[in-house]
C-alpha cells in the first residue's frame, strides 16, 4: 500500500508541475501582458517601462523558473490588476467557492441517489426512462443556460430569489442547483448500475427470503454496497465542481475563486491566474489521489495492478 | 454557445412581461446600479475602465467643469483661470470647500496632486492624462500656477476631465494604495463602503459646496455592484434587483423597452468607429496601397443602412475621423463617400481588381457590425475574412504591420478635443499605419498652439487630407443604451459619464 501511495504522490506532484508549466506558457502566448496592462493609447515608452517593471522582457523559461522558485518559497507575487498581494486575495475568495462546491456536491447527491435507486428498482420501466432522461438533460444542458433558466423562473417570474450576489444563503440557492444538477448524472448512472448489480446478488435474494421489508433491503443492504464506487467519484467530482464554478460564479456574480479567475483572465492578471490554476490543480490532484487511495483500499486488485 | 446565449437572452426578454418581483428602492432612497467591470483601483488616476471614470466624477471634483449640455467650461474647484502664456495657466481657487474627511481644500491640494501624478515614477495608469504637466506651484493659499511641458491647448479639457484633485495631507500620508482602500474626494458623493471586485456604496455628501456647477446630489444612497455577465445584469433590472444598467445591446434594449416598469434611454457616445487601412511598406495587403481600392471600400459600405438597422438609435454616420463635438473636429468640405456599389466596382476595376480581391478584417468588438461590413464588401467582390480577437491582441498585430483592414473604435478618454483622437492614428505614433508626413505636420501645428483659430484651421486641413486620401473609412458613432426603473429620472451624455448627482426619483 505504501509503495502504491508513494508512486501516486510522485505522479500527483508531476501533474501539478506540468499543469503549472502548461498554464504559464498558454497564458503567455495568449497575448502580451504589457499591452493589456497599458490599456488603450499607450506609447512604446510606457510599454517598455511596464515590461521592465514586471520582468516581461526576460526569456519565458527564466520567467517560469523565477515564478516557480518564488511560489515554492511562498511568495505569490502581487495582482497586476487589483494591486494587492495575490495570495491573500485568492484565499479571501476561497470560502465562497468551497461553500458553493460542497453545497453543489450535496445537491448532486440528493438528486442522484434517489433517482439512481428508483431507476434501478424499476429497471427498463417508464420510471427508469424518466430518470435516465433527466440525467441526459442534466449532462446535455450547459450549466450557464440552465442557470439563466433558473433566473428566469425564480427571480424574474416568481420573484423568490435574488439574481446575483453572495450576501445571504438565498444567493447560493440557484448557483448550487445549476452546478449540482450538472454533476448529478455521473453519480446517478453509477448508482443505477451498482444497484442493478447488487439487487441481483445472492445475499439480497436471501435478505428478501428472510421477509425483510423492501425499503430495508434496498437502503440497508443494497445501497450500502452499491454506493462504494460513488465515494471515490465524489472526491473527483468535488474537484470538478470547485474548478468548474468559473462560469456559474460569473453568471451569479458570486464573489468567489471562479469569479476571480474570470476577472484575472479578462484583465490578463497573470500572477493571480497562475496561482488559481496552480491551487485548483493541486486541489484536484489531491482529491484524485484521495480517490485512488480510497479505491485501492476498497479493492485490493487496483493496488496490486498499479504497483 | 453564442446561439444558446442568444436564446437565453430572448427567453429573459420574453419573461419580462410576466415579471412580478418587487423591491422598493425609491422608498429607501437607494439607487442600485450594476456594471460589468470592477475598477482595479478606485483612485481615478490608477484605473482605465469606464466605471472608474464614473466613480471619479461622482466622488471627486476637478478644477474646471465642462457643462455637458453646452460644452462650456465653468469654474468648479477653481473660481476662475487665465492663460498667462503658451505654457502657463493660473487658477484662483474657491474657498471654504472641505474634503469628505474634513481636510480643507486649498492650493496645497492642487499642487500636491498635480506634482504627484505628473511624475512618471508614480505610474499613473493613463499617462496621456497627466504627462503634459511640468509642475504646479502655490502662489498663495488659494492661487496656483500650472506649467505644461509643451504648448498644450487641451490642458483645460484634461483639467475638466480625468485630472481630479486629492486632499494633500491625506494623499501624502496614504498614497494611491490608501486612497483606493478609503477614497476621499470633495465630490457630491462620498464612499461609504468598498469591497474590491464586488461593490462600492456611495452616500450623498451633505456638505457639498453650493457653488459647484454640478449641483448637490438628490438621491441619498448609491449602491454600485460589479456583475460581469450581461444576461445577469438584464435579469437584475428585470427583477427589480437593480434600478439602472448601461451598455445594453440594441436588440435587447428594444425588448426591455416593452417591460412596464422599465424605461430605455439611448444616447450617442464619443466613441467613434472606423476602418483603418494599412498602407505601410511590407504590409500584407498590397491592394490597399492604391487609394482607388480604399475609396471603393468606402463607397461599398451602406453606412446609413447599417446605422439604422444594426447600430441603433443615438448613433450617427461620420464623415471625418473624430467625434463632432470635439474641439477642432469638422466634416465641412470633406470628401463624402456615399453608398454606391456600382462606383465601388468601377474603382476596383480601374485599380486592376475587376473581380475584387481577398483580404482580412481585424476586429475586437461589435462583431455584428464587422459582419455587416464584410457582407457589404462581398457585394462588390471583396472577400474579407474576419480576424476577431481581444483588443490587446489586435493592436499587437496592427503595430507589427500584420493588419490589412482593422475595425477600430476610439473613445478619446471622453476628452472633448481632437488632440485626444486623430494624433493617435496619424501623428507617427505606434498606431499610425499610414505615416503621411504632411498630415503629421498639420497635427503637430494644431497640437502645439494655444490660438483656437490656428488650431482649428490646421486640424481641418489634416482631416481633409485624411478623407481625400482615404486612409480610413469613418463609419459611425456608437450609441449606448441604458435600461432603468421608470421611477428614476436620468439623462444620457456622449461622454458616457453617469451623473448620479443629477438623478432623482420621479
Amino acid at each position: 500500500m505504501s509503495a502504491f501511495i508513494a508512486k501516486r504522490l510522485g505522479l500527483a506532484f508531476l501533474v501539478a508541475v506540468a499543469v503549472s508549466l502548461i498554464a504559464f506558457f498558454l497564458l503567455r502566448i495568449s497575448g502580451d501582458p504589457a499591452l493589456a496592462i497599458a490599456g488603450e493609447g499607450a506609447s512604446q515608452a510606457d510599454l517598455d517601462l511596464i515590461r521592465r517593471t514586471y520582468g516581461f522582457d526576460r526569456p519565458l523559461p527564466i520567467q517560469y523558473l523565477d515564478w516557480l522558485w518564488r511560489t515554492v518559497r511562498g511568495d505569490f507575487g502581487d495582482s497586476i490588476y487589483f494591486k494587492t498581494a495575490a495570495g491573500p486575495l485568492i484565499f479571501s475568495k476561497l470560502q465562497t467557492t468551497l461553500v458553493l462546491g460542497f453545497a453543489a456536491l450535496l445537491c448532486a447527491l440528493l438528486i442522484s441517489i434517489p433517482l439512481g435507486v428508483l431507476a434501478a428498482i424499476y429497471k427498463d420501466s417508464w420510471i427508469d426512462r424518466l430518470c435516465l432522461g433527466l440525467a441526459v438533460v442534466g449532462q446535455a444542458l450547459p450549466n450557464f443556460f440552465f442557470a439563466l433558466l433558473l433566473i428566469m423562473v425564480f427571480s424574474i417570474t416568481l420573484g423568490w430569489l435574488p439574481v446575483s450576489g453572495s450576501e445571504t444563503w438565498q444567493h447560493f440557492v440557484m448557483p448550487t442547483l445549476a452546478l449540482g444538477y450538472y454533476a448529478a448524472p455521473a453519480f446517478m448512472r453509477l448508482i443505477r448500475a451498482g444497484m442493478i448489480e447488487v439487487l441481483e446478488a445472492d445475499y439480497i435474494r436471501t435478505a428478501r427470503a428472510y421477509g425483510l421489508p423492501a425499503w430495508r433491503v434496498i437502503l440497508r443492504h443494497a445501497l450500502r454496497n452499491a454506493i462504494i464506487p460513488v465515494v471515490a467519484l465524489t472526491a473527483v467530482q468535488l474537484g470538478f465542481l470547485l474548478g468548474g464554478s468559473v462560469v456559474i460564479e460569473t453568471i451569479f456574480a458570486l464573489d468567489g475563486l471562479g469569479y476571480l479567475a474570470y476577472q484575472s483572465i479578462t484583465y490578463k492578471d497573470f500572477p493571480v491566474m497562475q496561482l488559481i490554476v496552480l491551487l485548483l490543480s493541486v486541489i484536484y490532484v489531491v482529491l484524485t489521489l484521495a480517490a485512488d487511495i480510497a479505491n485501492a483500499w476498497l479493492d485490493p486488485r487496483i493496488r496490486v495492478a498499479a504497483v | 454557445m453564442p446561439a444558446l446565449k442568444t436564446l437565453a437572452a430572448a427567453l429573459l426578454a420574453a419573461a419580462c412581461v410576466a415579471s412580478t418581483a418587487a423591491h422598493a428602492t425609491k422608498k429607501d432612497d437607494t439607487l442600485r446600479f450594476a456594471t460589468d467591470q470592477a475598477p482595479e483601483s478606485v483612485d481615478p488616476f490608477f484605473n482605465n475602465v469606464r466605471i472608474g471614470v464614473i466613480i471619479g466624477a461622482n466622488v471627486w471634483d476637478t478644477l474646471i467643469y465642462r457643462d455637458p449640455k453646452t460644452n462650456e467650461y465653468k469654474g468648479n474647484l477653481a473660481k476662475s483661470w487665465k492663460q498667462v502664456d503658451e505654457r502657463t495657466l493660473e487658477f484662483e481657487l474657491r474657498e471654504g470647500i472641505k474634503f469628505h474627511n474634513g481636510e480643507e481644500f486649498d492650493a496645497d491640494s492642487v499642487v500636491f496632486t498635480l506634482n504627484f501624478v505628473g511624475k512618471a515614477d508614480n505610474k499613473v495608469t493613463t499617462q496621456a492624462n497627466v504627462n503634459w504637466i511640468e509642475k504646479a506651484e502655490k502662489l498663495d493659499k488659494f492661487k496656483v500656477r500650472i506649467t505644461t511641458k509643451r504648448t498644450f491647448p487641451a490642458a483645460i479639457e484634461y483639467l475638466a476631465g480625468p485630472v481630479v484633485i486629492h486632499p494633500a495631507k491625506y494623499y501624502a500620508q496614504v498614497g494611491p494604495k490608501g486612497m483606493n482602500e478609503k477614497p476621499v474626494g470633495t465630490g457630491p458623493y462620498r464612499v461609504a463602503a468598498y469591497v474590491p471586485g464586488k461593490s462600492i456604496t456611495l452616500e450623498k455628501n451633505t456638505n457639498y459646496f453650493k457653488d459647484s456647477p454640478k449641483g448637490s446630489a438628490k438621491i441619498g444612497k448609491l449602491e454600485i455592484r460589479f456583475v460581469p455577465d450581461q444576461q445577469t445584469r438584464m435579469a437584475e433590472v428585470l427583477s427589480k434587483g437593480v434600478d439602472l444598467i448601461m451598455h445594453v445591446p440594441k436588440d435587447q434594449a428594444e425588448q426591455m423597452g416593452k417591460v412596464p416598469h422599465l424605461q430605455v434611454v439611448s444616447g450617442e457616445t464619443m466613441r467613434i468607429v472606423f476602418l483603418q487601412f494599412n498602407t505601410l511598406d511590407g504590409a500584407p495587403g498590397k491592394a490597399l496601397k492604391d487609394p482607388r481600392v480604399r475609396k471603393a471600400i468606402a463607397h461599398a459600405i451602406d453606412r446609413e443602412g447599417i446605422v439604422k438597422n444594426i447600430v441603433g438609435a443615438g448613433a450617427r454616420v461620420l464623415h471625418s475621423n473624430c467625434f463632432p463635438s470635439q474641439f477642432g473636429c469638422t466634416d465641412e468640405g470633406m470628401t463624402r463617400y456615399k453608398y454606391d456599389p456600382v462606383l465601388a466596382k468601377k474603382l476596383l476595376a480601374e485599380a486592376g481588381y475587376p473581380n475584387g480581391f481577398e483580404t482580412e478584417i481585424f476586429a475586437y468588438r461589435e462583431r455584428h457590425q464587422t459582419e455587416a461590413i464584410i457582407s457589404s464588401l462581398q457585394a462588390v467582390g471583396i472577400k474579407a475574412k474576419l480576424g476577431f480577437s481581444q483588443y490587446a491582441a489586435m493592436r499587437e498585430q496592427v503595430r507589427a504591420n500584420k493588419s490589412q483592414i482593422s475595425h477600430q473604435t476610439w473613445g478619446s478618454f471622453s476628452v472633448n478635443d481632437v488632440s485626444a483622437s486623430i494624433p493617435v492614428y496619424f501623428a507617427f505614433e505606434a498606431d499610425d499605419i499610414s505615416r503621411d508626413a504632411e498630415v503629421r505636420d498639420l497635427l503637430v501645428r494644431g497640437n502645439t498652439s494655444v490660438e483656437p483659430t490656428l488650431r482649428k484651421a490646421a486640424y481641418k486641413v489634416a482631416l481633409t487630407l485624411i478623407a481625400e486620401r482615404a486612409y480610413t473609412v469613418p463609419l459611425w458613432s456608437l450609441p449606448v443604451f441604458y435600461a432603468g426603473s421608470k421611477e428614476l429620472s436620468f439623462k444620457a451624455y456622449p461622454d458616457e459619464i453617469v451623473r448620479f448627482w443629477e438623478m432623482s426619483w420621479k
